[in-house]
């Protein structure tokens, strides 16, 4: 069976199951549609989180940026794992005790303030609608790759996509959903890994793989791949560091502090039963989490490897162009990948020199979902890995648009505009809230910051500059005061997205940078996707100051803070 | 509330060695010391980097699991626990 027709029945398959269980498990109240009652099993609750979570930034992106960064790659693995103990020590079970819907209402009642819940609101859409934009790219690539349309085209058809199947659902359709989208990423994502460190290394555990000899050599995959590479002239792939200890130091705190700020990712804690699954549920989502992201290496540097042994088979002796193989061809239609014979000898030359390198684009964003094809792994492997890529980013893209969508109709209209609408009313607010997101996000995507990680990452600083430390020190620093939360929120925000739109663009529309995308504009040498963790310290440090030049917080607000210290007399997520 | 304070500043205490854990496996040997611990190798990975690639997420799934059982205890132990139903 030809390539295109296995995937147009693997991913329409895995799409009836994803919609089949949406309308099975269709939400029915308000509260249905954002917490799913409040009675999600630990396990299950920590793998639907996984799926949340592993967008398509980790499934489609993360593992080529590593491919192309290598040892500088580490900032994902560390940035994206370790926010979940900040997570479940910090913040997730005492967010759970005080038991309500949404991070903006948490913000509001702790700083007794509905300026403050309209500041939240603001930092999570500014971080989450970012988000979009990453997972519309990647959605983008794997729609144009596996119709052979033009990336434009694929993710026009991506949105409408991800449009009907958010506004349909809700959190409790989503959760069974993203179990089912869990168990399909987690195979099209090892499955090949498996099959391709196999034959590279004879060893079929990629994480062992990784270490190992090349199968029937006794010199190491990862020896070789550097000596490979400093051969045609690049930094050794183990110990390439992505600009300077300092900008991975803050790229990866700025990654796990936003993974500890993002939105969708903490409401998942407000569906567990206790608080006690609280702190275990955040542990099952990082089970299900490290076996993607301890995979992610072993993909990253062998589809290295495969790639330099496809365009050079032996050295000095480079691919014939006419000779290419499908999976090239294929990908060239997208645009994405794309030839220039400049010496005109018929033959493709990879080199770190840009005057003779001839493969003059190759995106980041296709390793992932070429990489079972230049292994020459079977069509069905194929096949299942876009499956997986949409998977990923359809889960995160429908987690994000929910929590778009009950910052605006919950925590705006029915928490402090229109108290009065009815439930019917909120639903149908939330839903024409996520159509306008998508289409923002989409119109965005056409002209993504960076690739799909990239612009992840950028959300990731936003969301660790705003709302992280006003949760942490709401629960931490019982003096924290509304004055305090929201000069902080504010002055986090600012700064980074300031830094962010001067080199990046005005809404990330590069003929606005004021300031080049080069490093020497750079404070410190801190490149602007990890600059959310400048943001971080310059909230706390603002909100500090401010909170000690004005007054305490009312006495009911620190006894609120002593009652959610506590696990004892938890009830389950209510709306009032 | 005295019973309660025991409780939290046991929490902070518990919290606090997490979170040094935390920072050793990853800033600290991924990325701060990752060029001295690559002159040691485990099997083909330079210490260095397998610290930044594989060990540290290891280690972030065991401490969570660590911290959320000795939780569970601190909570019996200060009789701040749920309810069992």
């Amino acid at each position: 069976m030809s390539l295109q027709a296995m995937t147009y029945i693997v991913v329409g398959f895995t799409f009836a199951l994803y919609i089949g269980i949406a309308i099975w498990a269709r939400a029915g109240s308000t509260k249905d549609f954002y917490v799913a009652g409040g009675g999600v099993n630990p396990v299950a609750n920590g793998m639907a989180t996984a799926a949340d979570w592993m967008s398509a930034a980790s499934f489609i992106s993360m593992a080529g940026l590593i491919a192309f960064m290598g040892y500088g790659g580490s900032v994902f693995l560390m940035g994206w794992t370790g926010g979940y103990v900040l997570l479940a020590m910090l913040l997730a079970p005492y967010l759970r005790k005080f038991g309500k819907f949404t991070v903006p209402e948490f913000i509001g009642d702790r700083y007794y303030s509905k300026a403050a819940r309209i500041v939240a609101v603001v930092c999570l859409i500014v971080a989450s609608v970012t988000y979009v934009i990453g997972q519309m790219k990647g959605i983008g690539v794997a729609f144009s790759r596996f119709l052979e349309v033009d990336y434009d085209i694929g993710l026009s058809i991506g949105m409408g996509i991800v449009f009907i199947y958010a506004v349909m659902g809700g959190m409790k359709g989503i959760t069974y959903t993203q179990i089912a989208q869990y168990c399909v990423l987690i195979l099209a994502y090892t499955i090949p890994a498996i099959f391709i460190s196999l034959s590279l290394t004879g060893n079929p555990i990629p994480q062992l793989g990784l270490g190992s000899t090349m199968a029937g050599t006794d010199v190491f995959l990862l020896d070789r791949l550097d000596q490979v590479l400093r051969d045609l002239g690049f930094l050794e792939y183990t110990t390439n560091v992505r600009l300077s200890l300092t900008n991975m130091f803050m790229y990866t705190m700025s990654l796990m502090i936003g993974t500890a700020g993002l939105p969708h990712v903490i409401i998942r804690f407000f569906t567990v039963p206790k608080v006690k699954d609280a702190r275990s549920s955040a542990g099952w989502a990082l089970v299900f989490i490290a076996i993607l992201y301890t995979t992610a290496p072993s993909v990253a540097a062998m589809a290295r490897l495969n790639l330099i042994e496809t365009i050079e088979p032996t050295p000095g002796e480079y691919m014939v162009y006419d000779e290419r193989p499908d999976w090239i061809r294929n990908w060239e239609a997208t645009g994405l990948l794309a030839f220039e014979d400049k010496n005109n000898d018929g033959r493709i030359v990879y080199s770190a020199d840009a005057e003779t390198n001839e493969m003059t684009k190759v995106d980041r964003d296709i390793m992932v979902l070429a990489n079972p094809e230049i292994a020459g792994l079977p069509n069905w492997v194929i096949a299942l890995v876009a499956a997986g890529g949409l998977a990923a980013a359809l889960s995160t893209a429908a987690g994000l648009l929910l929590a778009i969508s009950s910052a605006i109709s919950h925590d705006l209209l029915k928490g402090v505009f229109k108290p009065e609408i009815t439930e019917k009313q909120e639903l149908l607010a939330s839903r024409i809230a996520m159509a306008g997101a998508i289409l923002l996000a989409g119109y965005l995507g056409f002209n993504p910051p960076d690739f799909a990680a990239g612009t992840v990452a950028l959300a990731f600083g936003l969301a660790a500059s705003s709302i992280f430390p006003a949760l942490m020190m709401g629960i931490f620093y019982k003096r924290m005061n509304k004055e305090g939360a929201i000069a902080g929120m504010i002055a986090g925000l600012g700064v980074t997205l300031f830094y962010v739109f001067q080199h990046k663009g005005i809404m990330f529309i590069a003929s606005t940078a004021f300031l080049g995308d080069l490093s020497p504009n750079w404070f410190l040498g801190i490149e602007p996707n990890a600059f959310g963790a400048v943001g971080a310290i310059v909230n706390f440090a603002v909100a500090f100051v401010v909170a000690k030049l004005t007054a305490a917080p009312p006495k009911e607000i620190m006894d609120l803070v002593e009652h959610i210290r506590v696990p004892a007399g938890a009830g389950a997520a209510s709306a009032h | 509330m005295s019973k309660n304070s025991s409780y939290w500043s046991a929490n902070l205490k518990l919290v606090g060695l997490c979170m040094a854990i935390w920072f050793v496996v990853s800033y600290l040997f991924g990325i701060i010391l990752v060029e001295p611990l690559n002159n040691v190798s485990i099997g083909g990975y330079k210490l260095g980097f397998w610290f930044a690639q594989q060990g540290s997420i290891y280690v972030f799934v065991a401490l969570i699991f660590f911290y959320a059982n000795r939780m569970g205890k601190l909570d019996r132990e200060h009789d701040v626990h749920e309810d069992d139903d």
